[in-house]
């Protein structure tokens, strides 16, 4: 039998020296905050990358290429790639297929004037069909044949001078700004779009980037990648679309969690030391209750429990203040340079439950490295002693 | 005739400080009868609350044996002493050592947790010991919200609320102004004459000693 001195004996005392409880909290809480904010950026980031991907999409590269920017699709791959059965047709019988051309162009940012990369899409009629997620927020679509582009909202937001009816240059071409396009918070929002014919002119490239096609059904994915992977006259990959942009999120992700988890990791040997002398001290001032308690016939397992629970309620009040903070930074928008693409690309920190009890688990390992030294040394007081120190 | 409550047999004890070994108690034999009311007297270090300790099994002889209510208490390992002393001693101490950050009734509450009963029960008994030493009034009082006084009764609530075997009180009066001492042994006395209860008391004041049924004196560890 688990002989327990009542949880509300461990939080009375907590609140008995709010001051230090809050302290001693405020530190965890900080840890915390850090600790999920990284986490946070870094779902934020994956999400936004694994959102610009649909699940009935897949995507034609060159074999080996990071990006879609570093691979090529020539015209000839690009009518095979249509012809396969495996694509769905659209109501007119033509398959839906979108030949896109990608070419990264700099730009000064809002603020600061830097230059930066954007993600210039060329895209096919098609295009927009097989992504719902598009919808454009103000103005109209670019012509066919004219020099006219659309911008996503995110780009638009952090690069000076691309709003909607103004003019851009590039390509030695100045382009009027038509439209301005939403895509659910996906990587398509940091990019400019374009009709890919007028992309292929002004720059003078023969060849597409890469080749989005939707597929009749998904089960329609593994023959599709076998035979366009296994075709000796073109060097092609197949890769389902959301596939594609996880990978694309793997390496930046991973970047941002293991320099923040090293950083918090750090931070937290600090407010576990914190949690240590404040639990050390309240066993001390605690001496004869102990003593007491023991006396009057309470195990050692019991002692050792009653201050246990108090530290990793202390860790749970500074996890769970740290990650209310956190939570505040839920849509604020960042961006940083996608690794794989070197573009711009705006993210917003997003929380998942996952993330949340990640970081509570993470505040009570604090409280429990923290707090169990300070518990042992309570259970094993001499009672003798105990009772004897005044 | 029945077989004494308590029965010490030879009992030594010392204690090391440094290198010396400091005699405390030599070759102390004591009986106590059930329904005694002992008082331990005797100068400062004489060993009493020692003594005690060992009585109460928070302390165990050098050599020599301590049968309380037939049981050999030195026999005992640490976790079946543990229960052994929920079970059958009440401590009364000095400075009381009650817990500040629970109320009276949640004080007196806290042996029970150590027995099987209900959570309604406990409160049950507790309120009921609490009427006892009249405190019925001071139930949800937080230790400094009470008077010295009131604190060592509520002290004694919390030693007479497992209804144990024995109770075990070491300067119960020490901290106390006349009028708190006298109630407090008034209170003793009570439960000793009312509830039979046997109660092993140490104490410098002639006064409370004067309330027990039997004094002893103790000098230099040894019994006189
Ligand atoms: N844990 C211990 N370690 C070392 N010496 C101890 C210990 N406990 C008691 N002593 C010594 O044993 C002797 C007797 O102590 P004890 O507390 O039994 O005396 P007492 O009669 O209760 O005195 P007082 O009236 O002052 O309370 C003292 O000399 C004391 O210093
Ligand atoms: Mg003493």
């Amino acid at each position: 039998m688990m002989i327990a001195i009542p949880i509300s004996y461990s939080l009375r005392n907590l609140w008995t020296r709010r001051l230090t409880t809050v302290l001693t909290a405020g530190g965890i809480a900080l840890v915390i905050f850090v600790f999920s904010a990284v986490l946070m950026l870094a779902y934020g980031l994956e999400k936004t990358l694994v959102a610009t991907g649909s699940d009935d999409n897949a995507i034609v590269i060159r074999k080996g290429s990071q990006s879609e920017m570093m691979s090529l699709i020539d015209r000839t791959a690009a009518n095979v790639i249509r012809s396969q059965p495996e694509i769905a047709a659209d109501p007119d019988g033509k398959p839906r297929a979108a030949a896109e051309a990608i070419v990264l162009i700099s730009m000064p940012k809002r603020g600061t004037g830097q230059e930066a990369h954007v993600q210039t899409r060329g895209i096919a009629p098609e295009s927009l069909a097989m992504r719902p997620q598009v919808k454009l927020l103000a103005g109209r679509l670019f012509r066919p044949g004219l020099s006219e582009v659309i911008v996503g909202a995110a780009a638009e937001r952090r690069f000076e001078g691309i709003g909607l009816g103004r003019t851009i240059r590039f390509a030695m071409r100045d382009w009027t700004v038509v439209g301005v396009f939403a895509a659910e918070g996906s990587g398509f929002e940091s990019e400019i779009w374009l009709d890919s014919d007028q992309l292929l002119q002004a720059f003078r490239r023969p060849v597409f980037s890469s080749m989005t096609v939707r597929l009749s059904s998904p089960s329609g994915f593994p023959p599709l990648k076998l035979r366009l992977e296994g075709d000796p006259r073109f060097n092609l990959e197949v890769k389902r679309e959301k596939a594609f942009y996880a990978d694309q999120s793997a390496m930046m992700a991973g970047f941002i969690r293991v320099l923040g988890l090293f950083v918090t990791v750090i931070f937290s040997l600090g407010a576990m030391i914190g949690a240590m002398i404040t639990m050390y001290a309240a066993v001390a001032n605690r001496t004869t209750e102990i003593g007491t308690l023991r006396a009057l016939g309470f195990p050692r397992r019991s002692i050792l429990l009653a201050f246990l629970i108090e530290s990793l309620f202390l860790s749970l009040l500074g996890g769970g203040a740290g990650l209310v903070l956190a939570s505040l930074l839920q849509n604020m928008t960042v961006s940083t340079t996608n690794f794989a693409t070197f573009s711009e690309l705006a993210f917003r920190f997003a929380l998942s439950p996952a993330i949340a009890l990640e970081s509570l688990a993470f505040a009570l390992v604090m409280g429990f490295l923290g707090g169990f030294l300070p518990a042992v040394r309570a259970a094993r007081q001499n009672i003798l002693q105990s009772l004897r120190a005044v | 005739m029945p077989a004494p409550l308590i029965e010490i047999n030879e009992v030594y004890k010392s204690y090391r400080r440094e290198h010396l070994e400091i005699p405390v108690l030599e070759k102390i034999s004591l009986t106590v009868a059930a329904g005694e009311f002992l008082a331990l007297m005797g100068p400062s270090g004489s060993g009493k609350t020692t003594l005690l300790n060992l009585i109460a099994g928070i302390d165990r002889p050098d050599r020599g044996t301590i049968r309380i209510g037939g049981i050999e208490i030195g026999s005992l390992g640490e976790s079946d002493l543990a229960r052994w002393r929920s079970r059958h001693i009440g401590f009364i101490f000095q400075l009381y050592n009650l817990i500040p950050v629970l109320t009276a009734v949640e004080n007196v509450e806290l042996p029970l947790l150590l027995t099987p009963l209900s959570k309604k029960q406990r409160r049950e008994h507790a309120e009921l010991a609490l009427n006892v030493v009249g405190l019925s009034d001071r139930m949800r009082h937080y230790p400094r919200q009470l008077s010295g006084g009131q604190e060592q009764r509520v002290g004694i609530a919390r030693a007479i609320v497992t209804d144990p075997t024995l109770l075990v009180a070491d300067e119960p009066t020490g901290d106390l102004d006349k009028t708190s001492a006298r109630d407090v042994m008034d209170l003793l006395s009570r439960l000793n004459k009312d509830f039979s209860k046997t109660i092993v008391m140490v104490t410098h004041d002639p006064r409370a000693a004067e309330q027990a049924r039997t004094v002893r004196h103790l000098d230099k560890g040894t019994l006189i």
